[in-house]
């Protein structure tokens, strides 16, 4: 039996809940030719800033088990050059987008809203803010309770008011659940999560750090249990916000465990690299892990881990 | 770029190396020399999630079996391990083809090819491409040690001249291929240099053509974690036709680059004058 995956992410109804992670999909295109990416939930497109950005020395990458480290530097063409090509052609080829931005500074994540305000083809906005605060001594604006809620503050009071917003959440923190409510009262509508985590790998040859930046994000299966915890808890937290859950996904089973932990969607990320018709193929193994288990539609099982028996 | 599944149906040393044939009934589209591939590796629920990428070396297709890949294969750490030891018939995750190739001259000019070790893969079906349309073709090989020569007998019935190099001296000349590319050149009348291989040998390699004049077609190597084009990690700075430095990925814009744009003293890092480069006191 068929069983419905449409959910809902705030004023946003998806036919369908997986999802690419920002910086796993660009902005689609190169995607297309493994899967058809009108058929997921949304490609959640690489962060975008301001500017043109070259982004960080190689190498950016290391593998490692389980997953790999990057340190990108959130490399990109700038809003500009993101309005004219890429986001017309998400559009013309009938994908939904969910558009990352990211900011130097508080100020810029408010110019950013402003651009996007009115737009057509924006299906949602998700404020990664786990970038460096300039401003603050690079300081992680996810990772600091009043630093999170000023940026959701400003793109709100910017943004289109009838495109929902979700923060992207990093789980380099003491407390997520407060971050999270933190965000929550500043304006979001929904949680993204999770980021990377912040990891190093040493070259056994040269014994100096293997990534130009030094320091990268570390994602892929090795996170999984990581990104579920943190979905438990701020589903326990805050039941009625939307989550779209993330974090090492390489199968309908491992998307199934974010459900049931509370996430409304799943994206999937660092896996893409490994399979680039992913997610399109986990979206169909949901489908089928539901089914099996006699559910009828994805929203019975959403937060299904809380209840008791 | 086709994803497919491909049966291992040849896996064979040759000397370091490992030759590996993969057949498959997938179309797969028109494949050039300077295209790659990429294999996952480790089975389906490898913990080596990236996969690896190899230049294509031969590509042939009979109606009975359909079309089979080879590629050459040095196997130095956990996954090119890994299919290395893969018996025939295993069934491999494999895209191709990808990148831009190396791009052919139009008219019937003299070439001179360049490879380092494993680089001599795409290099066969280069030379017969060159031969094909009138080329004359001159090859250059070298590789550390003997062992580590790739092709030479291939080219050597396919070129009109080659020269081997060796760090040891094991056979050939003792010393680098660009130790002896000059002189190559010169008596060739070289007008374009194909060459795969390290990246200082893709460096030196560019400034000898420079000096000549020769238009340089580079096949470089940079680390790749998804090969098609959405992650960012594989880039370098290249000079675009304005002029501009840009960090460019080598995957989809490359692996094959014009010598004289690829800032080669500047690969592992980002240029000051790159476009989005790090302002002083930005981030
Ligand atoms: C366009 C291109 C063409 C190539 N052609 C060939 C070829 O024809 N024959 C051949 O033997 N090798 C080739 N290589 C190099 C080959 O991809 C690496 O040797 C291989 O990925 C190493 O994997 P590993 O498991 O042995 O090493 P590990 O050290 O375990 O690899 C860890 C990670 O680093 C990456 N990596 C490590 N070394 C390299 C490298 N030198 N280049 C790129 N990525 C690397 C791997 O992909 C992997 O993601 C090519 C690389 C590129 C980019
Ligand atoms: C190469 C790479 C680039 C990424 N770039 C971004 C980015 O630009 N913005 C962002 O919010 N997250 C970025 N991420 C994080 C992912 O979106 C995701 O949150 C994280 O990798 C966990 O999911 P995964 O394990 O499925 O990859 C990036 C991850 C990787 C591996
Ligand atoms: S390897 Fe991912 S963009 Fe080139």
């Amino acid at each position: 039996m068929a069983v419905d995956l449409s959910t809902t992410i705030g004023r946003l109804t998806l036919p369908a809940p997986v999802l690419t992670a920002s910086g796993c999909a660009a902005a689609g295109r190169e995607l297309d030719p493994y899967f058809d990416i009108t058929r997921i939930g949304a490609i959640t497109t690489k962060s975008i800033m301001l500017e043109p950005r070259s982004g960080r020395p190689t190498p950016r990458m290391a593998e490692t088990p389980s997953g790999m480290l990057n340190s990108i530097g959130l490399q990109g063409p700038g809003i500009d050059a993101f309005l004219e090509h890429d986001l017309p052609w998400l559009r013309q080829r009938g994908a939904r987008a969910v558009v990352s931005i990211a900011g130097n500074d508080v100020h810029e994540f408010g110019r950013l809203a402003r651009r996007l305000r009115g737009v057509e083809g924006v299906s949602a906005i998700e404020v990664n803010i786990s970038c460096p605060n300039v401003a603050n001594r690079g300081l992680v604006f996810a990772c600091q309770m009043g630093s999170a809620a000023e940026v959701m503050a400003e793109v709100r009071r910017y943004a289109d008011p009838t495109v929902p917003l979700l923060a992207k959440l990093s789980p380099d923190v003491t407390d997520i659940v407060e971050i999270a409510h933190a965000v929550v009262d500043a304006g979001a509508d929904g949680l993204s999560m999770i980021n990377t985590m912040l990891g190093m790998s040493i070259d056994p040859v040269t014994l100096r750090p293997h990534l130009g930046g030094r320091t990268g994000g570390l994602s892929g299966p090795a996170i999984r249990p990581v990104a579920v915890r943190a979905v438990y808890q701020v589903h326990a937290a805050l039941p009625h916000v939307p989550i779209v859950g993330m974090g090492g996904i390489r199968s309908g089973r491992d998307a199934l465990e974010f459900i049931a932990a509370g996430a409304s969607a799943v994206s999937v990320g660092t896996v893409i690299f490994n399979d680039p018709s992913s997610p399109l193929r986990i979206q169909q193994e949901l489908h089928d892990e539901l089914a099996a288990r006699g559910f009828t539609s994805l929203r019975d099982v959403i937060g299904i881990a809380h209840r008791e028996g | 770029m086709t994803q497919f599944r491909a049966r291992l149906a040849g896996n064979r040393a040759v000397g370091e190396y490992r030759h590996l044939v993969l057949v498959t009934s997938a179309e797969i589209g028109q494949v050039r020399p300077g295209h790659f591939a990429t294999v996952a590796v480790g089975g389906r629920d490898s913990g080596m999630l990236l996969r690896r990428a190899f230049s294509i070396h031969r590509v042939s297709t009979k109606p009975s079996t359909g079309t089979a890949i080879e590629l050459v294969i040095a196997a130095k750490g956990p996954g090119t391990q890994w299919l290395a030891s893969q018996p025939e018939g295993t069934l491999i995750d494999v895209i191709a083809p990808l990148g831009r190739p190396f791009s052919l001259p139009k008219e019937p000019v003299p070439c001179v090819l360049v490879a380092g070790g494993y680089g001599a893969a795409p290099m066969i079906a280069l030379a017969e491409e060159l031969r094909s349309r009138g080329c004359r073709v001159d090859v250059v090989l070298g590789a550390a040690t003997e062992s580590r020569l790739f092709g030479v007998l291939d080219l050597k019935r396919i070129a009109d001249s080659i020269t081997v190099t060796t760090d040891d001296g094991s056979l050939g000349v003792r010393g680098m291929v660009s130790d002896v590319l000059p002189d190559v050149m010169r008596r060739a009348d070289s007008a374009v240099v194909y060459a795969c291989g390290p990246m200082g040998m893709l460096r030196a390699v560019s400034e000898i053509a420079a000096r000549t004049g020769a238009i340089a077609q580079c096949a470089v190597e940079e680390a790749m974690a998804c090969g098609v084009g959405v992650c960012m990690t594989c880039v370098l700075p290249v000079v675009g036709d304005d002029g501009r430095t840009r960090m460019v990925r080598s995957c989809t814009e490359g692996p094959v680059f014009r010598g004289d744009r690829v800032r080669w003293d500047a690969v592992g890092t980002v240029p000051a004058d790159a476009v989005g480069a790090p302002r002083t006191g930005g981030h």
